[in-house]
């Protein structure tokens, strides 16, 4: 993963609530086996309406979404973390977001900012009243700036910090690779196995 | 210390404690994988060099994309053809046991891990599929997982995780006659919001919720996602435990005793405190169903469609405005009177066999509306050999509803079976989220009584309409 320490580019106001992972990416878009090429789906069905803040200029080359609370609510689909960095994003900032969605978007550097509802509602206004209006993410300082607003954000401590050093989850756990062995030897042994069972 | 059983559950799978903000690395001892959030795993897997740790704690079907008739030819839709040759492939390079099309155990993921008996009281299962919660049923630490973490869990069986917070669920009273499992969740979405769960486990506990089957606690716990929880639990009991009995993978002799001698213990200390707690009393509930698109607009079925007007809230106001726009909806109507074209019976939500003997039940003796279509949609091939075994298929059939084979079907756009822009539904399934079912489709999320009742009159409607 790509270390992330600071982001500025066009910020871009999404006035929605409860934006969910169906809006983010239907699941006819789920369908590739690679991971790349999901832009085409990102919030598919409201990209067909001219008035979507994604078809106007300057918005259409954002890579900071400012959305309303409970982003990223339903489906488990990381694709809905996929399509929005495919098209550019870096960071989504919004009052609340749903437990898997956040943890999907640290795993793939996309950083989830949470801010308060009234600075999303200030930042709203700035980003409408000023078009093109650059946002700085920070997380150095977990900060958001834009012209003369600034903000705190917070983002978990752990991934916080595996954001910033660029870490890799997987090889992190398997510094403990003997610890996980270690366990297995202490399983009950009426733990069910997978393994086929004989016919009859 | 006193504990609830959340936390004992994830005590017992701690394979190593983070010291300050680092997460706790837990152990997983079921994964489940299907078709769409594997492929990316998989090929992370490979291209790391890396083995997949324990194939025998993994298990894969195929139900998001397969189609519901004609399964005996290959699948129409060449992309989604890929994906599910793309799963045949990795779990035959993997050593995965894989239930394909066409097989005796096909079926949604989270209807074939309890029905082999692999869902278990105190195990933690994973899956790349927000509906895993399903199997807290079992008082198993059961939730969704992005596909980084399907490869986490591929490569370590474990899972680096932050204890989430815990609530209660205390449903008191008795439900009435023709009011669900299904009503109950959705009563619960509504009063909490969809994100009144987010960072919490649910736990499920109080008279109504100990007087349900095991099929109607999966029905609760698997909507414990659409209030933001990624998991609900419920603690096992004589009906949990007679439920798993004599099931393929269930302990058998002593095993079983040890075992059950354990389960005993999972249930949270009398002592033990919630980090938030919410109360309902069944003898309340009426069948409740959706009126907007997200799963925590809904009222009971003798309500009328909302005005926004009147709530305070903006954004909750606006978010009012928006699904009443989209679902073609007016203010003041009542929702008895909103016709339907489709009704869909199925899903991981309400696919089983007491849910399709529920709906027969209703059906017996009616004709679907004029002008309406009915999907019976077994969530499984064995729940379908046992609907036909009973002679189930034969009622829906008679009433003019169409009998279909197993997999997730019209709960999702993703198959061949979908809306059209601008139908109308009835559903069955879990999310009501603008084109959930197919671009442009309106769901109604229902129980199954009230899927059946809706389909003979047309009209948003409960059983007791039919009299």
């Amino acid at each position: 993963m790509e270390a992330f320490t600071t982001h500025t580019g066009v910020g871009v106001p999404l006035r929605r609530s409860n934006v969910d992972t169906d809006q983010i990416i239907p699941a006819v878009y789920l369908k590739r086996v690679t991971r790349t090429g999901f832009e085409d789906g990102l919030f598919a069905a409201w990209r067909g309406d001219e008035q979507f803040v994604l078809n106007q200029e300057p918005f259409r080359a954002g890579s900071v979404l400012v959305a309303g609370p409970d982003f990223g609510t339903g489906s488990s689909r990381e694709h809905a973390v996929w399509a929005l960095m495919d098209y550019g994003f870096r960071v989504v900032i919004s009052s609340r977001f749903a437990d898997i969605f956040r943890g999907n978007s640290g795993k793939q550097g996309l950083v989830a900012a949470e801010c308060s509802q009234s600075d999303v509602e200030l930042l709203w206004k700035l980003l409408e009243n000023e078009p093109g209006t650059e946002v700085t993410v920070d997380l150095t300082n977990n900060t958001v700036v834009a012209k003369d607003f600034t903000a705190p954000f917070t983002v978990d401590e752990y991934t916080r910090w595996r954001l910033l050093e660029g870490l890799d989850d997987i090889a992190l756990t398997l510094r403990h690779a003997d610890d996980i062995t270690e366990f297995e030897q202490h399983r009950a042994t009426w733990l069910p196995t997978t393994d086929p069972l004989p016919a009859g | 210390m006193s504990r609830t059983l959340a936390e004992k559950v994830w005590e017992a799978h701690v394979v190593r404690h983070g010291s300050g903000a680092e997460p706790d690395l837990l152990y997983i001892d079921l994964h489940l994988l299907h078709e769409v959030t594997s492929p990316q795993a998989f090929d992370g897997l490979r291209l790391a060099g890396r083995q997949l740790r324990r194939p025998d704690l993994t298990i894969a079907t195929e139900d998001h994309n397969v189609p519901t008739i004609d399964i005996e030819l290959p699948i129409a839709d060449p992309v989604s053809r890929t994906q599910v040759e793309t799963l045949r492939k990795n779990c035959a390079e993997f050593g995965v046991r894989l239930h394909p099309m066409g097989d005796a155990e096909q079926g949604i993921v989270h209807v074939v891990g309890p029905q082999l008996g692999l869902t278990q009281p105190g195990m933690t299962v994973v899956c790349g599929d927000s509906h895993t919660s399903t199997h807290g049923a079992f008082g198993a630490l059961a939730f969704g997982i992005g596909t980084s973490e399907v490869e986490h869990v591929m490569a370590t069986q474990t899972l680096p995780l932050r204890p989430f917070k815990t609530m209660s669920i205390t449903v008191d009273g008795e439900l009435k006659p023709g009011v669900t499992a299904k009503d109950i969740i959705l009563a619960v979405i509504a009063k909490i919001g969809t994100g009144g769960g987010q960072g919490y486990v649910l736990e499920y506990r109080g008279r109504a919720i100990e007087a349900l089957s095991m099929e109607a606690r999966m029905t609760v716990c698997n909507m414990s996602i659409e209030a933001g929880a990624r998991a609900g639990m419920i603690a096992p009991d004589q009906t949990t435990f007679d439920y798993v009995q004599g099931r393929p993978h269930a302990p058998t002799g002593a095993d079983w005793d040890a075992a059950v001698e354990y389960w005993k213990t999972l249930r949270t200390d009398d002592d033990a405190e919630f980090d938030a707690e919410v109360r309902l009393d069944a003898d309340e509930l009426t069948p409740f169903v959706t009126w907007g698109t997200n799963p925590g607009q809904g009222l009971p079925l003798s309500a009328s469609v909302p005005d926004p007007e009147t709530i305070v809230d903006e954004n909750e106001r606006v978010a009012a405005e928006k699904a009443l726009t989209y679902m073609g909806l007016t203010a003041g109507t009542p929702l008895r009177d909103i016709h339907v074209d489709t009704v869909f019976l199925g899903s991981c939500t309400n696919g089983r066999i007491e849910d399709l003997r529920a709906a027969a039940d209703v059906l017996r003796g009616h004709k679907v509306a004029d002008g309406v279509r009915m999907l019976v949609v077994p969530g499984s091939m064995r729940v379908r050999a046992q609907a036909e075994s009973e002679g189930l298929h034969e009622v829906f059939l008679a009433a003019g509803a169409e009998w279909r084979q197993a997999g997730c079907s019209m709960c999702l756009g993703m198959n061949p079976d979908q809306l059209k822009p601008g139908e109308r539904s009835a559903s069955t399934s879990n999310r009501n989220f603008e084109g959930r079912q197919g671009k442009g489709g309106r769901t109604h999320l229902v129980s199954p009584l009230v899927a059946a009742a809706t389909a003979v009159r047309g009209t948003l409607s409960s059983p007791a309409d039919l009299v």
